[in-house]
């Protein structure tokens, strides 16, 4: 099971999701965005951080870079790719998956652990989980507000209380119908981190489920 | 009628944002652009234009780092 | 060339006189703008300078000491630690969002330029009283440069500490510290490197960032208007400062530098002279070659250029094309800017013509060296007289009051706003006494932590600073680890003021004091002087950047639960309130003196911290600073939303803040061990109460409140005065 981990210049979460995904027992090897080759690649992930500072609009960039059209036909091809946090910013732009993230509802970044529901385990984020199945994630963005568009599909995940509501002041950032992750065949984003919930001192390991998914462990 | 103000940084002060997106543009094969500087707009709707100055110079515009103009719109 | 120029640039005539007589003539403009810059007090500092060198920076650990751009401490296993602590103060003032970003930048290139990755940044911010809106501004403006710049270039903000005081009205003080680690052979130094080596500047393009919009130095000559223009506030990119990170690793890793330097205030002047200096060495610098994003700049524009996120390498000519890739491939840019000469002599190029000529070394070497006069306060014996007798308020009452002051309530609206987990590493992040770090790969774990206190060092400077050091070595021994050395950041007022020159020899004789008698070296620090509006002077508001190794690391902190006791460690409280929370908030009184610290108690306290805290499984321990313990208290009961009864307790015990207590808060089966080990340390240990399962605070018989009351005060101290309007 190789995992390719695509770094923008920007990127800063790389070595993390390496670190969870080795945890979890997976090779992995860093992708600089101006590599085309991606073969023995099983899987693939855009993991978090600021790719080109987040100019002009996070991921807007990005998505023009060489990696971005061979990530595309892996996807195609039907490689797992999975977009994390700035990750999931560059598949919207990249239109690998609908819909766009913008500021946060209250302008300001927001670092800390949130809940969200799983909605759906027919995801290559979830399908190790349970349907309905809480998990404390941490968040850690400023354009982490879901917009839909129109061939937006029912989330995989979204935010929620501790119990499981769905609830106006459990919505961190204001997105749309709470979404915090989605899934357009065997591509998902999600906003939270799941890399910075796997150990014990971590707040929670409920990250590993979702990463395991991915993994198809 | 409508009251147009375009709020720029002062010239001589750093745009990492357009120096990027100048970048980014070069490397799209946009080569003939040789600067880019990004602005913001406000579009304020107004019965009267008498006060659109005070507005900039008491909260839209930061003049330690920003100079701006006014367009009224009829 | 005008005959008062040199007053425009801000130097006095003896200081132009003293260039006249160093360089044999007098100075050329883009000499007398280098000198300029590099002689100012920001650069040189030579109101302080004197003063500074009895500090105690010496350790059998210290690998580089205050000189360099960081001090650097060996923490074993071939792992080396640096640190560095750096103001912000006026640009915040001016823009704050970014006086506070560029503050953020600085510091990691201090720390980068050594050779070490950064981990971690810490902030120390004071502002005026959040009823004011334009406090309010400077806050949320502050917050969002620190932000805003920590986040996007990928450093974790791990912590730091938040003040409001009407002394800090009109003088904000905005500190940041930066922590990195590095294996030994990657250390580099700010050395130009022997003759031949050739210069690269790194980085983002030179603009005139920080000089006036029409240079008083522009051949078209000087213009009255034009000279009234403000500065070109400096931007920072952390997005290039991401770069020139990953750039900088790169170049360390392979071995392909001799020395660094970053380019801060001073800019090229500094990068260009202090590196051939440190070498032994002269410099040609080239200003043709500096890369620009600001056409027709003259060579005084180019020497004193603020443009950020820059670096100076230094490179062996057979390195130069592997650097060049080096910095393509990270998509910075890099120019060939110079060669390292034989002799001592700095030229500097301009339209391919020599425009300064000067002995490197002079620009740091020869810095004007001022003996301020130095004035003990006619006031200060009233103030100590003042009694400082507590009024026998409500404790519940008071506790509310302090819980809901901005300076102690809730900091997670600031720390919120900052990645704290990016790394993985966080084991103890904001919001506590102090961060912990794991150094993944090995059994070490890095504790930092930051404490000020400006109206306890008005009272006592002396007694302040020392006090400072104690409760910071306490900070860190708390969370395992033990004190390894010290950086401090002092912000002080108008240094032409005697009475301040006093607050600042007496804050130094105390920290001084208090780093000998604990061992601890510093190994960097900063001078902020001018900190005053309207000829009022800010409060001497020194700051304590400090920093412990756990090895190996302590397990994991205890969760807050009922059925805990709760233990008081420390010197019992004496009446003595001046300088506490207490005494400012609910009293609405500043004066008294302050209990002086106690080296042999403050040592015993130290050491049975890191033992408990290694020893004794389940324990939560917390430092005893601002609000006394019965904040400390009610800070561990809110997070954990767990109850307590305590004994009866006298105000004073509840609310003072005396030196070297701290609680702990450990499982029932574990009183006997935890006493055990206060005694052999000889530590005094009271038990004060428990944790209960009832979700209220009960002490005695008469005083009792809900957590959810006291959660409800301290968590909307700042938030709810920052939900309404912070503008701007």
């Amino acid at each position: 099971m190789k995992v390719g981990i695509v770094v923008f210049p920007g990127t800063n979460c790389e070595h993390d999701v390496a670190h969870a995904l080795g945890l979890l027992g997976a090779d992995t090897e860093l992708v600089w965005h101006r590599e085309t080759n991606l073969d023995g690649l099983d899987r693939i992930v855009l993991p978090g951080g600021f790719a080109h500072g987040d100019y002009l609009r996070a991921g807007a960039i990005a998505r023009f870079s060489p990696v971005m059209g061979p990530v595309a036909d892996a996807a195609a091809a039907g490689v797992p790719v999975l977009g994390i946090c700035n990750g999931f910013q560059v598949l919207c732009e990249a239109g690998l998956l609908p819909g766009a993230l913008i500021a946060n509802r209250d302008l300001r970044f927001i670092c800390r652990p949130v809940h969200v529901r799983v909605e759906s385990t027919d995801s290559i984020l979830t399908q190790a989980a349970k349907p309905g199945q809480v998990l404390r994630i941490p968040l850690n963005s400023y354009e982490g507000n879901y917009v839909p568009s129109d061939t937006t599909p029912s989330p995989t995940l979204r935010y929620c209380e501790p119990d499981g509501s769905v609830t106006d002041s459990s919505n961190p950032n204001g997105s749309t119908d709470a979404i915090a992750g989605l899934t357009a065949g065997n591509v998902a984003g999600l906003m939270p981190h799941p890399e910075r919930a796997v150990e014990d001192f971590m707040v929670s390991t409920d990250g590993r489920v979702l990463l395991q998914s991915f993994l198809g462990t | 009628m409508k009251a147009i103000v375009t709020i720029r940084r002062r010239g001589t002060i750093a745009d990492p944002e357009g120096s990027t997106i100048q970048r980014a543009l070069g490397d799209l094969g946009f080569d003939e652009v040789s600067a880019v500087r990004v602005n913001r707009t406000i579009e304020l709707e107004v019965d009267d234009d008498a006060r659109i100055q005070e507005m900039c110079e008491r909260l839209l515009v930061n003049p330690v780092m920003e100079d701006f103009d006014i367009e009224i719109v009829t | 060339m005008s005959t008062d120029l040199h007053r425009r640039l801000g130097m006095t005539d003896e200081e132009f006189s003293q260039v006249g007589s160093i360089l044999g003539r007098p100075p050329a403009d883009p000499e007398l703008a280098m000198y300029s810059v590099m002689w100012s007090e920001h650069c040189s500092y030579k109101s302080s300078r004197a003063f500074l060198k009895d500090l105690p920076t010496d350790a059998p650990w210290v690998v580089v000491g205050p000189g360099e751009n960081a001090g650097v401490v060996d923490i074993g296993d071939g792992w080396l630690a640096a640190i560095r602590i750096e103001s912000h103060n006026h640009p915040s003032f001016v823009e704050p969002y970014q006086g506070a970003a560029t503050g953020v930048g600085g510091i990691l290139r201090d720390v980068f330029t050594m050779g070490a990755r950064p981990i971690g940044l810490w902030n120390q911010i004071r502002f005026g009283s959040l009823d004011n809106p334009h406090n309010r501004y400077l806050l949320g403006g502050v917050v969002a440069g620190i932000a805003g710049y920590g986040n996007a270039v990928g450093v974790p903000t791990l912590g730091g500490e938040v003040e409001f005081d009407d002394t800090y009205r009109g003088n904000p003080l905005v500190n940041v510290m930066c922590l990195g680690i590095l294996q030994r052979d990657q250390l580099v130094l700010g050395t130009a490197g022997p003759p031949g080596s050739v210069a690269i500047l790194l980085g983002a393009s030179t603009g005139r960032d920080g000089i006036g919009g029409a240079s008083v130095l522009a051949s078209t000559g000087f213009d009255e208007a034009a000279a009234t223009k403000r500065p070109s506030v400096q931007v920072g990119d952390p997005y290039e400062e991401k770069k020139l990170i990953e750039a900088c690793l790169e170049l360390y890793e392979r071995d392909l530098v001799v020395g660094v330097q970053d380019l801060g205030a001073a800019g090229l002047s500094c990068a260009a002279s202090e590196p051939a200096a440190r070498a032994g060495a002269g410099l040609d610098l080239d200003l043709d070659a500096v890369h620009c994003r600001e056409t027709g700049m003259t060579a005084p524009e180019l020497l004193m250029s603020e443009s950020q996120e820059r670096m100076m390498a230094f490179v062996d000519p057979v390195h130069v094309d592997d650097v060049l890739s080096v910095a393509k491939r990270w998509e910075i840019d890099a120019s060939i800017v110079g060669t390292v000469r034989q002799g001592d002599r700095l030229r500097v190029f301009h339209d391919g013509q020599v425009v300064a000529d000067l002995p490197a070394s002079s620009l740091s070497d020869d810095a004007p060296l001022l003996h301020r006069p130095v004035k003990r306060p006619e006031w200060i014996e009233d103030l100590w007289a003042e009694p400082t007798r507590p009024v026998e308020a409500d404790l519940i009452d008071s506790l509310v009051e302090l819980l809901g002051d901005p300076s102690l309530g809730d900091p997670s609206w600031i720390y919120e706003q900052f990645d704290h987990m990016l790394f993985l590493n966080t084991i103890a992040g904001p919001g506590l006494d102090g961060s912990l770090v794991r150094v993944r790969g090995t059994s070490k774990g890095l504790a930092v932590s930051t404490d000020g206190n400006g109206a306890l060092c008005h009272l006592d400077p002396r007694r302040g600073g020392a006090r400072l050091v104690w409760e910071a070595a306490l900070n860190v021994a708390v969370l395992g680890a033990k004190p390894l050395a010290i950086v401090d950041n002092l912000n002080f007022g108008n240094p032409e003021n005697p009475e301040v020159m006093w607050q600042f020899t007496e804050t130094l004789a105390g920290l001084s004091s208090a780093c000998t008698e604990m061992a601890v070296p510093i190994v960097g620090g900063n001078v902020s002087f001018y900190n005053e509006t309207d000829g009022v002077d800010i409060y001497p508001t020194p700051v304590v950047g400090m920093l412990g190794l756990a090895d190996p690391m302590p397990p994991l902190r205890g969760t807050v639960a009922p059925g805990m006791a709760i233990l008081s460690c420390g010197p019992a409280q004496t009446p003595n309130l001046a300088g506490s929370a207490v005494q400012r908030i609910v009293q609405g009184v500043h004066g008294g003196r302050p209990t002086d610290a106690d080296p042999d108690v403050g040592s015993a306290s130290i050491a049975t911290a890191i033992r408990v805290a290694h020893e004794i499984d389940g324990a939560v321990l917390h430092d005893v600073s601002k609000g006394g313990a019965l904040v400390a208290l009610a800070e561990l009961l809110i997070g954990s939303r767990v109850g307590a009864t305590l004994s009866a307790t006298p105000y004073v015990h509840a609310f003072g803040e005396d030196p070297h207590r701290f609680l702990c808060l450990v499982p029932a089966d574990s009183i006997e061990e935890t006493v055990r080990i206060a005694v052999e340390e000889g530590t005094r240990v009271e038990l004060w109460g428990a944790t209960t399962g009832a979700t209220e605070l009960r002490i005695g018989q008469t005083n009792a409140a809900s957590i959810e009351s006291l959660a409800a005060a301290w968590r909307g101290a700042i938030a709810d005065r920052m939900a309404g309007g912070s503008s701007g």
